[in-house]
């Protein structure tokens, strides 16, 4: 593969793969039920304070 | 006790090649490292016999049930030293433009105590600050301690060698001449070595957790180790003239150097200076707020456009030169785009304290670390707008680029980290709370005040310098020689001075504030509280005159 071909597959299915990849993953966090696992996520940091140190 | 004796061998033999290795050295320059090396590897030699445990009893050295903090210690401690050394070299050079007869020697002219100003504060204080705070986080966030601590050990010790290897280098000249990747090959195989083994015992803890769901900070620390060790690699990639001599050549040449320099250099800014530090962020503000994150949705979008987008914006620092016209219109693009995820994650950071801005008043850590988002915002907007490339084609090569690097790094970096310190050190130490509350307020106000002398100087020495030089007179010549846009920034770079000195001052308030919380101190002092209220006194007055009586 010479650096033109490797030129026109980046800025055509690698952009597209790319673009997907990244959809999927934002994605993921809109996902039936997630809010509740978010919220308990941001809340985690809080359940140590008996234990710190 | 065959474990004592075997690894004292090994550093014994270490130390031996490292003399041999000096002895035979090319230059002077790699046979006083190699001297500080093989120094390094007999004293350890020595350490690890005279402290080895001789009873045969296996003694753990972590207490079951607790997190091992003591090599965030001395991180905390190494933090506030680098960070110390940092900003005072940075002063010295600031006067160095300013008064060129301070440019005393070889040793000590600009050009060598640059890059030790730019390591210093990056690498050494930001590099410790990181290596610091995520050993304190991971363990935290995932409620398990460290996975190897002795590997921990090791990691805070290379890294030091590194610091000490790089910044005694520049003063003696060896440079591979790439910015924020000045140390030679064998430095930077070191620095490798101890790269992988924070990686190592970074994705341990994280394995060993007890807490099911991985933080978000950690993926940003996560994110911030291996894009760094990727960055490191590839840009370092060289070929040593001798094996034991300083000097090599870069595996690329010309533009493809120049890109890959600005690909690592500009991720370096990305992953080191935002990345990591906004680890520190996603968990030291909604821990100091006693509040969640504002959005934790928000904060994994802010995540994943960061990775995207970030790895793509270096050829902004190549405008107009002989990169390719479509790889800087990609990085100009890009950089553009960045500023979608960097304000997201600014006021993700900011509407924490939503329901509590109180807080920004009460709470002197809370008001540094929001002073430190605030930055972050500013010097996020900035960025983008100095890589647009007619606006380039006037800041570029001037002070605005300057002061843009310092409105980041002083006011995002800086506070950011200041504000974890203030939060560690007491829990670290086992203290009620720091020396003092309002000492902190004094270290805000210095640092604040140095800042806006220090960005808003350099905003106008930049903007004056590039005006001057793109100045034509009817006749197409330029109006200004170089030297008389060197005079004109007289004013701003003793401006500046002053700035550096105020930010100084501060940290060393801090040092002090620092060392008495660790000796045990409480400082007398009014404690800080929310401004007095009393309900009883909050009613309407009562009118005089009838109305009074009839109320009566």
């Amino acid at each position: 593969m010479n650096y033109d071909q490797l030129r026109h597959f980046a800025d055509s299915y690698g952009l597209v793969f790319m673009g997907i990849v990244f959809l999927c993953l934002v994605g993921w966090t809109f996902r039936r039920g997630a809010r509740r696992d978010l919220d308990r996520a941001a809340t985690m940091i809080f359940d140590e304070d008996r234990q710190d140190g | 006790m065959d474990n004592t004796v075997s690894n004292a061998f090994a550093w014994l033999i270490l130390g031996i090649l490292a003399i041999f290795a000096a002895a035979a050295a090319a230059d002077s320059g790699f046979s006083f490292h190699m001297a500080i090396m093989a120094a390094v590897a007999l004293g350890v030699a020595f350490l690890t016999m005279s402290r080895g445990d001789w009873s045969e009893r296996t003694t753990p050295t972590v207490p079951v049930g607790r997190y091992y903090d003591e090599v965030i210690r001395w991180g905390v401690i190494a933090t506030v030293f680098w960070g110390v050394v940092g900003f005072l070299v940075g002063v010295v050079i600031a006067s160095q433009l300013a008064f060129p007869d301070l440019n005393l020697s070889e040793h000590t002219n600009f050009g060598r105590l640059r890059p030790l100003h730019t390591s210093a504060v990056i690498f050494a204080f930001g590099g410790n600050a990181l290596i610091a705070t995520s050993f304190y986080v991971v363990q935290r966030t995932c409620r398990a301690p460290l996975a190897f601590p002795a590997l921990s050990r090791f990691v805070f010790w290379g890294y030091q060698l590194f610091i000490v290897l790089a910044a005694t280098g520049y003063v003696l000249g060896i440079t591979q001449s790439k910015e924020y990747a000045e140390p030679e090959w064998y430095i930077d195989l070191w620095l490798t070595i101890v790269w992988v083994a924070y990686l190592v015992v970074f994705v341990g803890t994280v394995i060993r957790r007890a807490e099911p769901h991985i933080y978000v900070a950690n993926w940003f620390y996560l994110a911030f180790i291996l894009t760094i060790a990727m960055l490191h690699i590839v840009n370092n990639l060289a070929v040593p003239v001798s094996l034991l001599g300083a000097k090599s050549y870069s595996a690329f040449a010309g533009v493809q150097d120049a890109l890959t320099q600005w690909w690592y250099g500009h991720n370096a800014v990305g992953f080191f200076l935002t990345a990591g530090f906004l680890a520190m962020m996603y968990y030291f503000v909604p821990k100091q707020a006693e509040r969640p994150i504002y959005s934790y949705r928000l904060s994994i979008i802010h995540f994943w456009s960061l990775i995207f987008l970030y790895i793509w914006a270096g050829p902004h620092h190549l405008h107009y030169t002989a990169l390719p016209d479509w790889a800087q219109t990609l990085g100009m693009v890009f950089s553009v785009m960045l500023w979608m995820p960097s304000w997201g994650g600014m006021i993700n950071g900011l509407m924490t304290l939503n329901g509590a801005w109180d807080k920004i008043r009460t709470d002197p850590i809370i008001r540094m670390m929001v002073f430190a988002l605030a930055f972050y915002g500013m010097a996020t907007f900035e960025g983008p707008l100095m890589s647009i490339k007619s606006v380039n084609s006037l800041s570029h090569y001037t002070e605005w680029t300057v002061g843009h690097v310092h409105s980041g790094a002083l006011g995002w970096n800086g506070m950011i980290t200041f504000g974890a310190i203030y939060y560690m050190v007491p829990r670290l130490w086992g203290r009620s709370r720091l020396y003092s509350l309002r000492m902190i307020n004094w270290h805000f106000w210095l640092a604040t005040l140095g800042i806006v002398l220090y960005a808003s100087s350099m905003w106008v020495a930049g903007i004056t310098q590039g005006l001057m030089w793109r100045e034509y007179g009817e006749d197409g010549y330029l109006v200004y020689a170089f030297a008389e846009v060197v005079a004109a920034m007289k004013p701003y770079y003793v401006i500046r001075i002053a700035g550096g000195l105020l930010y100084l001052a501060g940290a060393l308030v801090m040092v002090w504030n620092v060392w008495m919380t660790i000796a045990g101190r409480l400082r007398d002092e009014a404690p800080l509280s929310t401004a007095f209220y009393d309900p009883e006194k909050d009613r309407p007055l009562v009118p005089a005159g009838p109305r009074s009586a009839v109320a009566a």
